[in-house]
């Protein structure tokens, strides 16, 4: 079974984001790039896949700019066997990034995708449900446990108040949740190895994606400076100010 | 927040230095260029933060327990070794031959950096390995190399470096220590050690003691070391562990720091049952330790930078969370406003900036001696390390323990408290110029063997490379504060340390000033050089770049002139160290 994981470079979570000084979006000159932390668990999961002998071959895949090659030798050093970027410069849209992995799903004969239920950067919590409904296939989504049977993938999905397990039938689309597993260190030989192993670079024309602008983006801002605190005297001031000043009761 | 890798310093000090040394010339390194070596430092940095950082502070509180003649690592560093050693980081810098990856020293010396950051008590196993695999590499019987190196490499067992002992410090002419030959051509060890790094300890299945004893025919002094692999184990003929070799840890110190480290006592062949085999030939011991010693100086000179940065990351954070103090027009302001915070901040940011590229260059040279075909080259490097590296340990400890102090100055009151970790830092620093040989022993090396045995010819060199990045813009400021400390370097040379009347013991009395001199002469060059280049990229990165030109002012002001004040201190005869009656 083939297994594609998707790998997207955001900032990296240690980071302080910074928004540039025009509001246009998010300065990301200069600033330290990682692996979105939910791909890193789809890799590991996928990585998982393989040492139980259930996955063939891992396949890691980005959409982005050239510099994600980097998030893709790290995905190849912790496990994954060879990786495919398809490139843009511009920021691809979830509903493209969806349409270029259900082209390599077909491409590739994929039985399972497994991807992040979100990217750290832009939050959207789209491309897994998208593909589903391009590729007609069945979705297991925020997955915090995920366990292949013959023809099918059982996943345990975190919902409000719970846990839901469904099972899919394969070819089929996973999205991580924070908990499915911890993500291994690196080890340096394989950091070495992921060197030599193929990175195959594409662009949306090879694949014949083709990419719309649906949304714009207007402005970014950053989050409104904490205000200091006040001291209260008593239970009924602290009432009083979340009523009145804080009008939150 | 514990330990973050200064990621952003680290790559571009480390492209600094390949640049410098020129490394991608080198045949050899075509395979591990910077994009590599970025990679790595990323990988690392996770494992640093993720995996040692948290456990530092519990090797301070918990320590490492002795008892019964075994000792007991604090809670988590076992587990954190086997996932250190399956890893592969042990053998970062040692061939692939033995299980190693090869990597070349401008990668590693980041690497080792961040370890040493994030628990410099627990990580001392590696540069032991390091160390010990380049002596058996270098001076070992085709024998030894099969018994021991793939081991050690793949940190299945550990190296420990058995010199120390109770009457022999800085003076290892004074061991005594015996090795007394068989007829098998194996030796009888017999004596006591003290204060040997992981003599002792539960993460591993074998050690590998490498110490120095003295034959029963030897010379007296340190002509008569001779050098001895002793496993805790012998080894038997399909490499796995046998017998015990009668060696024996008689207990652990109780010190100021690196508690979770053990200091061990050890006794060999009390029993008159531990045998050695001879490394490279008799009496030459001391020949083959200096292989150890030398990467070890470098290794205990980026202790100093490892903890610097740490300090500075803690007192950082703290002072823009403690509020105290106003502004002008009565804002109450966290402390980091303050101009004199700023001050001993930038002190730690300058120092640990200048020494961590000091660091690297001197790693990127090792790589040119160690991998150019250019002879010529090979030894200018030589000679350039051999000089740098008593500078680099001696100076870059001394101030990570001014700075540390700094650290704990910006603290307040809670850095004098333990649970910040403030503390810590501070005194896991006191060691630091204590150990792999004193401050006052690197001052005389560097005096003695490196500058007047060599007539001053390699410190000539240096300044005049110094000189050059002065004479590239002879207008800024930052230059001529540099040319200026020069001037009186070569006066100083000149009247003093060169000249052939001078008196030993005077000199003798001012080799740590000098010490501390060229120390900030080097630090204050490498800032103005970076600051340069620093000018030419301004515009990729205003606040970085532009940080970087503050360091090189800031240091120039601040830090230099106390370089200056120590040549003053070295010139002058009067200084009453000769006439005092203790
Ligand atoms: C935590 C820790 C770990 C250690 N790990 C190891 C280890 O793994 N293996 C090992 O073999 N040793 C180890 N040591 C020992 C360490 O290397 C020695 O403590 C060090 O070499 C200094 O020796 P000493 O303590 O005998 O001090 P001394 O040599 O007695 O020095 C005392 C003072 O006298 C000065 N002095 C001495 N001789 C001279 C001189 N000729 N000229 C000028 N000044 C002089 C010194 O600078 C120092 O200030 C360790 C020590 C500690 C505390």
């Amino acid at each position: 079974m083939k297994v594609l994981v998707g790998v997207k470079r955001v900032i990296d979570y240690n980071v302080k984001v910074r928004v540039k000084s025009d509001n246009t979006d998010v300065d990301l000159s200069n600033t330290k790039m990682a692996i979105n932390p939910f791909c890193e668990i789809a890799v590991e999961e996928a990585i998982r896949l393989k040492e139980a002998g259930i996955a063939t071959e891992v396949i890691a895949v980005s959409v982005g700019s050239s510099a994600s090659q980097e998030q893709l030798r790290t995905a190849m050093a912790l496990g994954a066997d060879r990786a495919i970027l398809v490139e843009t410069e511009d920021t691809a849209e979830p509903l493209t990034v969806a349409k270029t992995f259900a082209k390599l799903m077909a491409d590739e004969g994929a039985e399972l995708v497994i991807l992040g239920k979100q990217s750290i950067d832009s939050d959207n919590n789209q491309v897994g449900q998208m593909l589903a409904a391009l590729t007609k296939r069945p979705q297991g989504t925020f997955a915090s446990n995920v366990s292949v049977e013959a023809g099918h993938v059982a996943v345990t999905r975190e919902i409000d108040g719970g846990l839901r397990t469904v099972k899919l039938a394969l070819p089929a689309i996973v999205t991580t949740d924070l908990r499915l597993n911890e993500p291994r260190f690196a080890k340096l030989p394989d950091i070495m190895k992921a060197k030599r192993k193929p990175l195959e670079t594409k662009t949306f024309a090879d694949l014949g994606v083709e990419v719309k602008q649906h949304i714009q983006l207007d402005k970014v801002e950053a989050p409104a400076a904490r205000q200091g605190g006040v001291k209260v005297g008593s239970v009924d001031e602290l009432i009083q100010k979340l009523k009145d000043e804080a009008k939150v009761i | 927040m514990s330990y973050q890798a200064p990621y952003k310093d680290m790559q571009w000090l480390v492209e600094q230095a390949y640049q410098t040394q020129q490394l991608g010339n080198l045949e050899s390194l075509q395979d591990f260029d910077l994009d590599l070596a970025n990679a790595i430092i990323d990988e690392a940095s996770k494992f640093a933060s993720g995996v040692l950082a948290p456990l530092n502070m519990v090797g301070d509180e918990e320590g490492c327990t002795f008892s019964d003649g075994q000792v007991t690592t604090p809670t988590g560093w076992k587990d954190a070794y086997a996932q250190f050693r399956d890893s592969g980081w042990i053998g970062l810098a040692l061939p692939e031959e033995y299980g190693g990856q090869g990597l070349p020293k401008y990668i590693a010396q980041p690497v080792n950096e961040m370890w040493l950051s994030s628990n410099l008590a627990f990580v001392m196993f590696a540069a032991l390995a390091q160390g010990g695999s380049e002596i058996l590499l270098k001076f070992g019987s085709d024998e030894l190399k099969a018994r021991y190196l793939t081991q050690i490499v793949t940190g299945e067992w550990t190296v420990a470096m058995a010199l120390t002992e109770p009457n022999a410090g800085s003076d290892l002419g004074a061991l005594t220590t015996k090795a007394i030959p068989q007829a098998d051509g194996t030796y009888q060890i017999k004596g006591q050690k003290i204060y040997i790094t992981y003599g002792e300890h539960d993460m591993a299945e074998n050690i590998v003691h490498l110490v120095l004893a003295r034959t029963p025919d030897a010379p007296a002094g340190s002509r008569g070391l001779s050098l001895f692999a002793v496993p805790k184990y012998r080894v038997n003929e399909d490499g796995s562990c046998g017998e015990f070799n009668d060696i024996r840890c008689t207990g652990i110190e109780h010190k100021t720091g690196l508690h979770g480290s053990p200091t061990c006592s050890i006794s060999y062949g009390d029993n008159d049952n531990c045998v050695g085999e001879l490394i490279g030939n008799l009496n030459q011991g001391l020949m083959a330790m200096f292989v150890l010693m030398n990467e070890a100086r470098l290794s205990c000179g980026m202790q100093g930078v490892g903890l610097s940065e740490l300090a500075f990351q803690k007192a950082l954070q703290y002072s823009k969370e403690r509020v105290q103090g106003a502004r002008a027009d009565g804002q109450r302001v966290a402390i980091l406003e303050h101009p004199d915070v700023k001050r001993m901040l930038l002190n730690l940011r300058s120092e640990s900036f200048a020494l961590r590229s000091l660091g690297y260059q001197i790693a990127a040279l090792i790589d040119v001696s160690e991998q150019s075909d250019d002879a010529e080259a090979v030894k200018a490097a030589e000679k350039r390390i051999a000089l740098l590296t008593p500078i680099f340990k001696g100076f870059a400890t001394e101030q990570a323990n001014e700075l540390a102090g700094d650290a704990v100055q910006v603290f307040g009151g809670m850095g004098f408290v333990e649970e910040t970790g403030i503390a810590q830092v501070m005194r896991d620093a006191r060691i630091t110029t204590i150990y792999e040989g004193t401050t006052g022993i690197q001052a005389k090396d560097l005096l003695h063997r490196k500058i007047r045995v060599d007539q001053g010819r390699c410190i000539s060199e240096l300044m005049a490379d110094i000189r050059d990045v002065v004479e590239k813009s002879p207008d800024s400021v930052v230059n001529q504060r540099l040319g200026q400390a020069l001037n009186q370097l070569a006066h100083v040379l000149d009247s003093t340390i060169l000249n052939p009347s001078a008196e030993l013991a005077q000199l003798d009395a001012v080799a740590v000033p000098f010490l501390n001199a060229l120390g900030g002469i080097c630090c204050a060059w490498q800032l103005v050089e970076l600051a340069q280049r620093a000018q030419v990229s301004k515009a990729e990165d205003e606040v970085f770049f532009g940080n970087v030109v503050a360091l090189a002012e800031f240091y120039s002001a601040y830090k230099l002139p106390q370089a200056q004040a120590a040549l003053t201190t070295v010139i002058d005869e009067q200084n009453g160290v000769g006439n005092y009656e203790f």
